[in-house]
């Protein structure tokens, strides 16, 4: 199988950018946005035991990359389907 | 049963586990020693992928370095899992796509030049024998430590393990060889952690155990009282940080980055069988690698107080101990004394030990004996101490093997095959594949058994290098199909120049400078990766500007890459 057409192809890699980007943002937002550049406004607010800032730098972050993979991986075998390019 | 006995016993028996694996998972081709034939399930190479990733420096010195920084070792949490999100969705398809065997053959290819092919196999050379020294050292401290031979014999048992696996299965027998080592290593950090945590705040998940209050009925959170514990002995406090805001992001981008481009690394996403495996491999992955990191931390907060406590003596409502006599100290301060890992001087001669931040402090106590010396701090049980040492040893001989193999294909395949003796067959490249590991583990074991007195400079060195050569090379190479030999080759040099020229005189030619005031920007050596990085880009893309693109048959192999399957006619590579 392959793409339909040369439109096909450039929309594809297209929505595969955008996905990226944005998955991107988020990745940029919690570690380098909450975990360091905002981390001594945040800390004023406090969750339980932990000022927020420290807990996404030291903890928060962390799931959120692992959830931003999987996410990935997730939307782009949709991506691979629609298009009729996935390897199965 | 003492420790010693039982450690035996436990490492005993994770070799003849790992032996065992090594002997049913022969190679038979270089397709099978490079990337064990292409065919490992994403779950195990997502167990094999953290292991890999998780050094001796990961087990072993990273929660000790958090414990003695606060927040600032935040840069670590977030620069060695961070970097793998941006492996997983700008790199590891691509390269799976791509389907050659190692970094240095995509650069290469992608750059149609044996000049690029060489720049890139003398970095990941440099950059992987920088890591495995650190490695055969790490064994060396742990059988010092807990088997009482000396560092000599335990780095000559450490060679011997991982030469005969390496050189025997080459990357199956060490992908599943890593499998198991994943689950000792990850089994030995959590039990020590869940105990602690359950001992100081009654949480089973040392993740929220050190946000709760302390199980001794004061309702005070573990943090605030480490802060307060922190200020009043002249230290900063443990949840703000020291360093400059500027510095931390810069150094959380150049271990981000450098995570990235680490080429042994990479070459664990040519392992499996398609593009949409690669993509679910680097989640497993980082799963695997969050679990130790996220209770990292936790271990860091836990042995901090600890520490602080078994020293000082306990302290008095918020009030931090005064001091406790050396005649009374744990064996576990006296056995880390006879290696100098911990060293007392009685200053103001009243027979007691004082820590603190200030000059009233009378302790030295080493960052890298905070994990392995955890669970003696919190009175665990014998089986526990033997396991971490177990765990250790499992850490950094999986990363030794995975480095190794990459030294030993570097050179036959990328030096030999590539670029030296194109007509070489196939058993021949197995055979010089396996002699190139042999050679490697023996330079290894050598500086293993005499460090140069500068490891641990070495190793922000190898990412800051990986981080300003590799990627921007990488990356340019699968989003800018134009990008040409030119731009990728003087942006490789110009960023791994820049780069090291700044780490060298800092670490080398004027330590003496080596302060805040005369960075660049506050950016300090270990941080200087992210500058080269952008150095690399901007001098590439200069460069592409005033010569030629990519030819076209480059172009349509690199559009080629971006799709899973079908999209146009391969060309011939």
């Amino acid at each position: 199988m392959a793409f339909k057409n040369e439109e096909d192809k450039k929309a594809y890699w297209r929505e595969n950018l955008a996905l990226m980007a944005k998955l991107l943002i988020v990745w940029f937002v919690v570690s380098f946005g909450c975990g360091i550049l905002l981390v001594d406004l945040l800390d004023q607010i406090q969750l339980f035991g932990f000022k927020l800032g420290f807990w996404f730098a030291q903890q928060g972050a962390i799931y959120v990359f692992v959830a931003l993979i999987f996410i990935y991986m997730y939307k782009m075998n949709q991506l691979d389907k629609r298009y009729g390019v996935d390897e199965e | 049963m003492d420790v010693q006995i039982l450690t035996f016993i436990i490492v005993g028996a994770s070799f003849a586990l790992y032996i065992a694996i090594a002997i049913w998972a022969r190679a038979g081709s270089t397709q099978e020693f490079y990337v064990a034939g292409g065919g490992v399930h994403p779950i195990a190479n997502g167990m094999a992928t953290a292991a890999d990733w998780m050094s001796a420096a990961s087990f072993i010195s990273m929660a000790g370095l958090i414990s003695f920084m606060g927040y600032d070792g935040a840069v670590y949490l977030l620069g060695w899992t961070g970097g793998y999100v941006l492996l997983a969705l700008c790199l590891a398809p691509y390269l799976r796509k791509f389907g050659k065997f190692t970094v240095p053959d995509f650069i290469g290819d992608r750059y149609y030049s044996q000049t690029a092919r060489t720049v890139a196999v003398v970095c990941a050379i440099f950059v992987c024998f920088t890591y495995v020294a650190g490695q055969m050292r790490g064994v060396g401290v742990v059988f010092s430590r807990f088997l009482e031979v000396d560092i000599v014999t335990g780095v000559v048992i450490g060679m011997a393990i991982v030469f005969f696996y390496t050189v025997l299965g080459g990357m199956k027998g060490i992908t599943y060889t890593q499998v198991a080592q994943y689950c000792v290593l990850i089994f030995a950090y959590l039990v020590p952690a869940v105990f602690i945590s359950i001992l100081a705040t009654g949480h089973v998940l040392p993740q929220t155990g050190f946000g709760a209050t302390l199980a001794d009925g004061s309702g005070v959170y573990l943090l605030d009282k480490l802060d307060g514990l922190s200020t009043q002995l002249g230290f900063n406090e443990y949840t703000s940080g020291t360093k400059g805001t500027f510095d931390v992001f810069c150094i959380t981008a150049a271990l981000m980055v450098g995570t990235a481009g680490l080429p042994h690394v990479i070459v664990r996403f040519f392992t499996v069988p398609k593009v949409r495996d690669a993509r679910k491999s680097a989640g497993w992955a980082l799963l695997f690698i969050a679990i130790l990191y996220t209770t990292a931390p936790s271990i860091a907060a836990f042995a901090r107080v600890n520490m602080i406590e078994t020293i000082n003596g306990p302290s008095i409502s918020d009030q931090a101990g005064t001091g406790t006599p050396h005649s009374e100290a744990p064996s576990w301060i006296t056995s880390w004394e006879k290696t100098g890992l911990i060293s007392w001087d009685d200053k103001n001669q009243d027979g007691n030990m004082f820590y603190s931040g200030d000059e009233r402090n009378e302790m030295h106590v080493d960052r890298d004996i905070i994990v392995m010396a955890n669970p003696e701090i919190a009175n665990l049980p014998a089986w526990v101490i033997a396991l971490v040492a177990a765990g250790g040893i499992a850490a950094a001989l999986s990363t030794s093997a995975g480095l190794l193999l990459v030294i030993s294909t570097s050179v036959s395949h990328d030096l030999l095959k590539r670029n030296l003796m194109p007509n070489i067959s196939d058993k021949k490249e197995l055979f010089y594949a396996r002699l190139a590991a042999g050679v490697a583990i023996v330079i290894a074991g050598y500086f293993g058994v005499n460090p140069p007195g500068f490891v641990a400079q070495v190793v922000a060195f190898a990412f800051g290098l990986a981080a300003s050569s590799f990627f921007p090379a990488i990356i340019l190479g699968i989003f800018m199909k134009r990008m040409n030999d030119k731009g990728a080759i003087s942006g490789m040099l110009a960023g791994i120049g820049f780069t090291a020229a700044y780490i060298i005189y800092f670490k080398f030619v004027n330590p003496a400078a080596n302060v805040s005031e005369n960075w660049w920007f506050g950016v300090s050596p270990e941080g200087i990766g992210a500058i080269g990085m952008l150095v690399n880009f901007a001098v590439a893309l200069l460069v592409f500007k005033m010569t030629k693109e990519a030819p076209q048959e480059i172009q349509q192999l690199v559009e080629d890459i971006r799709y899973p399957k079908g999209a146009g006619e391969a060309t011939a590579h």
